[in-house]
């Protein structure tokens, strides 16, 4: 027993070392094999406060760029208007299925990040805006990504720059529907697997989200096609996708929140049981 | 000993408020970011008895750049390591017979300094890169974010510790 604390004593510095690496090691798998977050993420009052700060100085640089923004979406919106008697193919049914199954809020990128294997971004709204889990995330030019853990005030979104993200997709005007991951090589391009070889697809098509999933309404604009090539099975084709967005200078952002999705949700769990 | 805990206390916040407010978001050629509050380890006055709290300092405040930057508990553990090692490299660098009770990394010579802040700045970077990536099958992408991440953090390490000692000249 004696030896047993001497033992301690003398290594005293070596065991809070190993006790606190330990933790921290925990701490790093854990946000590696849970997909998210869950104990150590910005989106808290502290760090939300400061990336808030910050971001109301920085903003005032950009100014121009979001004016720019705006107005272009203000002109497609105004376009829309004026047309509306016209039938639109597919944007037409898009605002229309935005209109009755989602609610749109708007919300501020106040933390944007890129350059890691696993992007996380936090948003300026949180649980009292009645943001919850699993909202999309959209741009007026395309997908951004879903929120992955809410505080009261602030809440994080894995960006589709997140090799653990998983999207629904299609080829626009083909039922051809594959999922969207990220091989975190380039910020500009992420890869859509699992198309069928049968697909008739080309370079240049365009992306757009599949519908499929209770997160985003079909026909979110994602990318277009930059690059293909058969996987190893030679059934399914790997794409590469050039996106819409520019993830780098993100600022303005909408949360979709699917009014159905708890319905969807309940009927899945029944057939599962 | 106030004197030196206030500076210690100023230094950690504004260290950590620069890394998460500025630093974190330069994403030089798009991955190149330079981790300078690692310069609160370098400057930390080494004492013999007092290394459980120094290690605890530490892990704080790679835990707090960790909170910000949403990455687990990866900056803690490079933290971790390299306040635990730091006796060791400095015995590596400066030589056995040196007074570390009295080191002032701003008063040492250029050559010890920068070996010093390489070997710190390389070992954090490379445990860094590997536990946030963590997967055998990016092993060039970690050993290229570590180089060039560790080359942009020494010069300014470099170049905020001439700024430092300036002033206090």
């Amino acid at each position: 027993m004696q030896q047993i604390v001497n033992f301690l004593i003398r290594h005293k510095t070596f065991i809070t070392f190993f006790v606190l690496f330990c933790f921290s090691l925990f701490l790093v798998i854990q946000s590696h094999s849970y997909h998210n977050t869950k104990f150590v993420n910005s989106a808290n009052w502290v760090s939300g406060g400061i990336y808030n700060t910050s971001n109301n100085i920085g903003d005032y640089l950009y100014l121009k760029q979001y004016n720019q923004q705006l107005i272009q979406e203000n002109s497609y919106l105004r376009k829309l208007l004026l047309n509306s008697g016209i039938p639109i193919k597919d944007s037409l049914k898009d605002s229309d299925s935005l209109d009755r199954k989602f609610k749109v809020r708007p919300a501020s990128i106040i933390k944007n990040s890129y350059n890691k294997l696993n992007n996380y971004l936090l948003v300026d709204k949180g649980s009292s805006d009645s943001i919850a889990q699993d909202m999309g995330v959209i741009t007026s030019k395309g997908i951004v990504g879903i929120i992955e853990n809410t505080s009261s005030g602030y809440a994080n979104i894995q960006s589709v720059l997140n090799t653990y993200s998983e999207i629904n997709a299609a080829i626009k005007n083909t039922n051809n529907f594959g999922s969207l991951k990220w091989n975190g090589d380039d910020f500009n391009v992420v890869q859509l697997v699992d198309v069928l070889r049968s697909a008739p697809i080309k370079k240049g098509d365009t992306i757009i989200t599949g519908g499929m999933s209770s997160i985003f309404p079909k026909g979110i604009l994602i990318g277009t096609i930059k690059d293909f090539s058969l996987d190893v099975s030679e059934n399914y084709y790997l794409i590469d996708v050039d996106l819409f967005n520019d993830m780098t200078t993100l600022d303005q952002v909408y949360i979709l929140e699917n009014l159905n999705r708890k319905e969807i949700l309940e009927l899945e769990n029944s057939l599962d049981e | 000993m106030n004197k030196t805990v206030f500076i210690n206390t100023v230094n950690f916040l504004v260290l950590v408020l620069f890394q998460v407010v500025l630093f974190n978001h330069i994403n030089f050629l798009g991955y190149i970011n330079p981790y300078i509050y690692i310069l609160f380890i370098v400057f930390f006055p080494y004492n013999k008895d007092n290394r459980i709290f120094f290690i605890l300092c530490c892990f704080i405040l790679g835990f707090c750049i960790d909170i910000f930057s949403d990455s687990g508990g990866v900056h803690a553990a490079a933290c971790l390591v390299i306040g635990y090692l730091r006796p060791m490299m400095m015995r590596f660098v400066f030589g056995l017979s040196y007074d570390y009770y009295n080191i002032k990394i701003e008063k040492t010579h250029f050559g010890q300094r920068i070996n010093f802040l390489l070997i710190l700045i390389l070992t954090h970077h490379l445990i860094l890169f590997s536990l946030e990536i963590f997967s055998f099958a990016h092993i060039v992408l970690i050993l290229k974010k570590t180089v060039f991440s560790a080359i942009f953090t020494l010069l300014l390490c470099l170049i905020f510790i001439s700024l430092f000692s300036r002033r206090s000249s």
